[in-house]
This record gives structure tokens, C-alpha cells and sequence, in this order.
């Protein structure tokens, strides 16, 4: 099997100073970015339904620095985050949540089907853990080729509720598929808390019985998501099968929309207040030793107007495109 | 009488089975939540206890599997699916157990289930989010489906659904969430597969006539059509189908007995749909009595789009049913294949 030696960055690298600093800008890019579609929603001038990832930027971030290009990353409807630390465009995004040709999925799928298959993103889709056995056959076709990539399903803890991911975590183990399941565990679905849906609070532990190694991280804490990534791609890379990393973490804004800390009526009991405390950023922040990040804040500030702008001045599909690509003539070349 | 909306006449039929009947329970997902259902199962739990009004963990196979059994078992379960996409990885339970189970074993068992799908679509939701899947369900013998437009059938048909012996697939649609109108207040049934007249043909006898067959939403699109359609000095006799499995043959072929033309208003896609098989049905039955082809206005076979403009051009109104009924009444004036 031919390993990807890409991986540029090793575990070492991660307390450099640089690397911190690229996994900063990565965040803060997804935070801002995350907050303008809010922005959008709220004044109306976008209509699809958009879940915001503001607080789970760490998870993204430090998951994907333990990835190169070729290794394929899979989602679901709160997957800005996902899809932006892989590499997607952020004009691709915003023209996608504005429905615009030059989306990211050519104005067909919106913020919760996203698309960016020459960076690796080969799907984020809302169904939820629809794409949990999509990446563990990204996965076997890896395997079958010996290309040494990695399969990472994105997925929420609600999304452990569905049969199908523990079938999934089974095939995988069973195949010793090169997969990494990433649970974000943010405590809710929609507006029900963990407890209200299970006994246990124990999901890190959902693939020990099919024999699938699980770990429970901080979800806010780049550097651990990071090495806990790096630790599980690596195995997978050496031909050892899957694991199931659980990230705790939380999410600021309500389940669907910009409103931040109250789901049309539920209120997640104080809850918000703790987890502000532990923004990823803010201590990313500390670990960044007082260094000036105005300048490089001001670049991100300038990239998202001018990203926007570009989305904003894109066209509408005609609406003579309605019957294009419900089935194709030839395959696509992936 | 008193008026209600659409959501408000659906809480309204639960409450009033949750307070009748001690076999009834409900379950499934956003049951606890105050913006899920739309309004249509608001403070039920508070009202009848969170032990009969389940909210589910994401788990559609196994809650619906789990009301299939406790019907079997003598209860009267209604199992919510917040959007008929999700329900979807409940196919087994719905089509293999609860509609075969009768016939399996000579009708000694029952599955007196109601199975409640709601349509959520536009808003650029996607294909994902969008899908008004009753055809794939009409398809399956053992199975019976109603598609209320009307608040009084909101409550009526859900009544008559959780009486059934039969598993019921109750479909409701979003976009009817807010129309209001007359629902009487005490506990009711509709009757299950019989369709309503919603507006009678005035003039059949001048020859420009026609019948709406409508299915939810397109019901009332139709309605608005018909009136659109005077104005052209067509005369359309508007049916509510109601209920889609069975469906009521009687009343739409003599309707077409009277006006000879049938245009079909399904919210669901062309091929092998709901209007493809009631079409095929008028040609065996009612063949004779027509004087043009059978018209069908549908989705066209696409999934959802999200961009606006493309949204808009997907979904059918009043305004493509009114073309449908022309076409029908003035064939020389637009049909492809018959005249230029
Ligand atoms: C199969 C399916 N069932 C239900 C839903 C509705 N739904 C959308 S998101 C969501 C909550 C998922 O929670 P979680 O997996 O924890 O992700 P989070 O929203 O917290 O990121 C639900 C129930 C869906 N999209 N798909
Ligand atoms: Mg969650």
C-alpha cells in the first residue's frame, strides 16, 4: 500500500507556533464566515434553511489538519465548518447559501448540501447520518485501491441514534476500512438534550462492541482534536481498521437559524453561559502568547466582504435548467 | 361555527383520541418541542403526560417498528414523522410488517396504526426536504392513505385513521398548516375513502365543462382554479379526493359522466404517480363518457431544486391547473400531437 506521506504536519509541529496560528486563521474564518450567513438569514436575504457551527470550529479545524487533499471528508447539515477547513471556497459557500450558479453545488443543494470534490469533500447532505456508510465505502474503494486516504464522517450525537451507523461502525471493522468517525457530541438534537435520548452518557464507546477503538476528546481544544485525528488516521493509513472519535463540544447558535442561545422556546438552561467560557478560539488565543492578530483578522475580514460580494453580485439559475443532470449520459470522472 | 386552522384542527383531533381512547399513544420525533410539528401537537405532553407523547431520539425504523408491534399488541399508536423524507428509513416496518401482517395470518391480527407523514417543501429546502412521496405508499397493497386539504378533514380523517383497524398513512402538508375553516368541536370521523365535492359544475350541459380531481394542496389549487376558469367560461366541478387509498371511483366518474373532461392535480411527481393511476382508472371506467384526454398536472420528474428561480418554475399553482383545464375544454388550443 503506497501511505500519503502529505500529512505535512506531525504531532510534534502541532505546539508550533505556525501551525497554531494556521489553525487560528482556519476558526476564525469558519466563525466569521458563519456569522455573516447568520447575518443573512436574519435580514432575509438568505431563505434556505442554514445550522450554523459557531462554537464547534475546533472540531473541523483540528480534524482536518490531520488530512491531505485525497483523503475524502463526508457531512451533514451543520457542515460550513467541515467544508471550509477541507479546503472548500468560501465564495463557493456563500454563493451556495444564496442559490447562486457559482455555488459550491451550482445553486442545486444550498447550505445543507455542499459539494467540493477537487478538495476532498465529496458530500454533505442532511439526512441525518445519511452519510455515515457513504464514507465507509469511500473508505473500501480507498482499500481496494491501496491509495492510502482516509474516509472522516462528520456527524452529530443525534445521528448515533440511527441503526444504520452501528451497522456501519460493524462493516467497518469487520472490512478494517480506513474511516474515522467524528461524533460531535454538542449535548443536543435539535431541541432535545442527551439525556432526554439516551440512559448513558457514553457514545464514545458506541463502536467497542463491533470492535471499533473509540476516544472522548475536547471538542473545543484544537491541539487534542488534532492529535487524537492524527493518532486515529494514522492507524487507519497502517491498514488497522477504523476508530470513533467522540468531541465534545457545543453549539452557540439554536438548531436551525442565527438566533443564538434559545431554540424557539427552548432554553438550554444556562448552559450557553458555561460554554462561552470555553470558546476554542479564545483559547487558541492564549496559546498564541499575545501575539497581534489585528492584521491577520483584518485579512479574513477583507476575504469574507470580497467573497460575499462576489457571491452576491452572481447570478440566479435560469430556470430553464430545471431538468438538467436528473440523470446523466456519462460518468463523471471522480 | 367555530373556525380553525389546519394545525390547530390536527392538535385538536389528537387531543380529543388522547382523551377518548387509552389504547391511543403517539411518538415520534419533535413531540416535546414547541416549533417541530408547527403547531399541529403544541403542549400535548403537558397535557396528557410524556408517557403517552413520546418524542423520539433520530431512530424512524425502530420507533415505527416499535408502534407496528404495540398495535399488534392492542394499542392504538400514532407514530410522527415531522417530514415524510425522514420517514423513509422506516420502509420496513411500514411495508413489510404493518401492511402485510393482516393478510400474513387471515386477519387473526390487526395493525391499527396511524402513520402520520408531513409534506415540508419549498423554502429552497432541497431535494432532501422537499419530497411528497404518497405514490411510492399507494403502490403497497395492505395500506390505506388519506391526504386531508381541508381543517374539518385535518381532524375528521385523523379520527377516522386511528378507528381504522388498518395501518393509515395520514399525510399532511405544511403549506396548509394556516388556512383556516369551520370545524365542528366535538370528536368526529371522515370517512375513509370518500372524496368531496368542493364545488359543483353549475352549466355541464353547455359542453365547457370540467372536473378537478384534486390531492391535497392541489385540492385547493384547484378551488382557486375553478374560479379563474369561469372568468374563461369554464364551468369546473372541483373534487377533493380526500382520501388516496382507497379512492372514491363513484363520485369522480360521475362527475366525468357529466362533464366529460378530467384534469388531475397531484402534488407529487408524473411518472407512475397518484395521477397516473387515477387517469389510468377513468380511461378503464369511464372511457366512454369522455370527450377529451385525461390532463395531469404534476411535479415534473425532477427532484427539488433550491435556487429561487428554479423553485418557483417546480411547483404547479392554480395557474398551471386553469392551462391543464384549457387544454382539456379547447383542445385545438395547445395539446401537443393534436393540433399546431
Ligand atoms: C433521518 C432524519 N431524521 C430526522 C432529521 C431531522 N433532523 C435534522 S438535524 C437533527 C438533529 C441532529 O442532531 P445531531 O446529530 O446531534 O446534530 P447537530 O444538529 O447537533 O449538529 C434532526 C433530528 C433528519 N434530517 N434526518
Ligand atoms: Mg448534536
Amino acid at each position: 500500500m503506497s501511505l500519503n506521506t502529505s500529512t505535512a504536519v506531525s504531532l510534534a509541529a502541532a505546539s508550533d507556533q505556525t501551525w497554531l496560528l494556521a489553525r487560528w486563521r482556519e476558526m476564525q474564518r469558519i466563525r466569521r464566515a458563519e456569522e455573516s450567513i447568520g447575518d443573512m438569514v436574519e435580514t432575509g436575504e438568505v431563505h434556505c434553511p442554514c445550522h450554523l457551527y459557531i462554537g464547534q470550529e475546533a472540531v473541523a479545524s483540528g480534524v482536518c489538519a490531520a488530512l491531505t487533499r485525497h483523503d475524502t471528508v463526508w457531512g451533514g447539515h451543520r457542515s460550513h465548518g467541515h467544508y471550509l477547513a477541507k479546503g472548500g471556497s468560501l465564495e463557493g459557500l456563500f454563493a451556495e447559501v444564496l442559490g447562486k450558479v457559482t455555488g459550491c453545488s451550482e445553486g442545486r443543494g444550498g447550505s445543507m448540501h455542499l459539494l467540493a470534490e477537487d478538495v476532498g469533500i465529496l458530500g454533505t447532505v442532511p439526512i441525518v447520518a445519511g452519510t455515515v456508510p457513504l464514507a465507509a465505502g469511500a473508505a473500501l474503494a480507498s482499500k481496494l485501491r491501496g491509495d492510502g486516504a482516509v474516509a472522516v464522517a462528520f456527524f452529530g450525537d443525534g445521528s448515533l441514534e440511527e441503526g444504520h451507523i452501528h451497522e456501519t461502525l460493524n462493516l467497518a471493522a469487520l472490512y478494517r476500512l480506513p474511516v474515522l468517525f467524528v461524533c460531535e457530541n454538542n449535548l443536543y438534537s435539535s431541541h432535545l438534550h442527551l439525556h432526554e435520548r439516551r440512559v448513558k452518557d457514553n457514545l464514545s464507546q458506541a463502536g467497542e462492541f463491533h470492535g471499533v477503538p473509540g476516544a472522548c476528546v475536547d471538542g473545543n481544544d484544537v491541539e487534542a482534536v488534532f492529535s487524537a485525528a492524527l493518532e486515529a488516521t494514522d492507524r487507519a493509513r497502517r491498514g488497522l481498521g477504523p476508530t470513533l472519535l467522540e468531541c465534545r463540544t457545543f453549539r452557540w447558535r439554536g438548531h436551525v437559524g442565527a438566533s443564538s442561545d434559545v431554540d424557539v422556546g427552548v432554553h438550554r438552561r444556562g448552559e450557553l453561559a458555561e460554554w462561552l467560557e470555553r470558546d476554542p478560539i479564545a483559547r487558541l488565543e492564549q496559546r498564541l502568547n499575545g501575539l497581534d492578530l489585528t492584521p491577520e483578522l483584518q485579512a479574513i475580514e477583507d476575504e469574507i466582504r470580497q467573497a460575499l460580494d462576489a457571491a452576491r453580485h452572481a447570478a440566479l439559475p435560469a430556470p430553464r435548467r430545471l431538468m438538467s443532470h436528473v440523470w446523466e449520459e456519462t460518468t463523471c470522472a471522480n | 361555527m367555530r373556525q380553525l386552522s389546519y394545525a390547530q384542527a390536527i392538535r385538536e383531533a389528537h387531543a380529543q383520541l388522547l382523551a377518548s381512547d387509552p389504547r391511543v399513544f403517539i411518538a415520534g420525533q419533535g413531540l416535546w418541542s414547541p416549533w417541530y410539528a408547527g403547531g399541529s401537537l403544541d403542549n400535548l405532553d403537558q397535557e396528557f403526560g410524556r408517557e403517552r407523547v413520546l418524542d423520539s431520539p433520530v431512530s424512524e425504523n425502530a420507533v415505527t417498528g416499535m408502534c407496528v408491534g404495540a398495535a399488534l399488541a392492542g394499542m392504538r399508536p400514532i407514530v410522527f414523522h415531522p417530514r415524510m423524507d425522514f420517514m423513509l428509513l422506516a420502509c420496513d416496518p411500514i411495508i413489510n410488517q404493518a401492511a402485510n401482517w393482516s393478510y400474513l395470518f387471515s386477519g387473526r391480527v390487526t395493525v391499527p396504526m396511524v402513520i402520520r407523514a408531513v409534506i415540508n417543501r419549498g423554502g429552497e429546502q432541497g431535494a432532501q426536504h422537499s419530497q411528497a412521496l404518497h405514490a411510492m405508499f399507494m403502490h403497497i397493497p395492505g395500506l390505506k392513505i388519506v391526504m386531508p386539504s381541508t381543517p374539518s378533514d385535518a381532524k375528521g380523517l385523523l379520527v377516522a385513521a386511528v378507528q381504522d383497524p388498518n395501518p393509515v398513512l395520514y399525510i399532511d402538508d405544511r403549506w396548509l398548516y394556516s388556512a383556516t375553516g369551520n370545524v365542528a368541536p366535538e370528536l368526529y370521523a371522515t370517512p375513509l375513502g370518500k372524496a368531496a365535492v368542493r364545488r359543483a359544475s353549475r352549466f355541464a350541459e353547455c359542453g365547457n365543462a370540467v372536473t378537478l380531481i384534486g390531492i391535497s394542496t392541489m385540492a385547493q389549487h384547484a378551488i382557486e382554479a375553478a374560479e379563474l376558469l369561469t372568468e374563461q367560461g369554464v364551468d369546473a366541478e372541483v373534487i377533493d379526493l380526500r382520501s388516496l387509498k382507497p379512492w372514491d371511483r363513484d363520485c369522480v366518474l360521475s362527475s366525468i359522466r357529466k362533464t366529460g373532461r378530467a384534469v388531475v392535480c397531484d402534488p407529487g411527481w408524473r411518472t407512475a404517480g397518484a395521477a397516473a393511476e387515477i387517469a389510468a382508472s377513468i380511461m378503464e371506467d369511464g372511457f366512454h363518457d369522455l370527450v377529451s384526454p385525461v390532463e395531469r398536472v404534476t411535479l415534473p420528474d425532477a427532484p427539488a431544486p433550491v435556487a429561487s428561480t428554479e423553485e418557483r418554475a417546480y411547483y404547479a399553482d392554480a395557474r398551471a391547473i386553469v392551462d391543464a383545464a384549457l387544454r382539456a375544454v379547447r383542445p385545438q388550443a395547445g395539446r401537443k400531437g393534436v393540433a399546431a
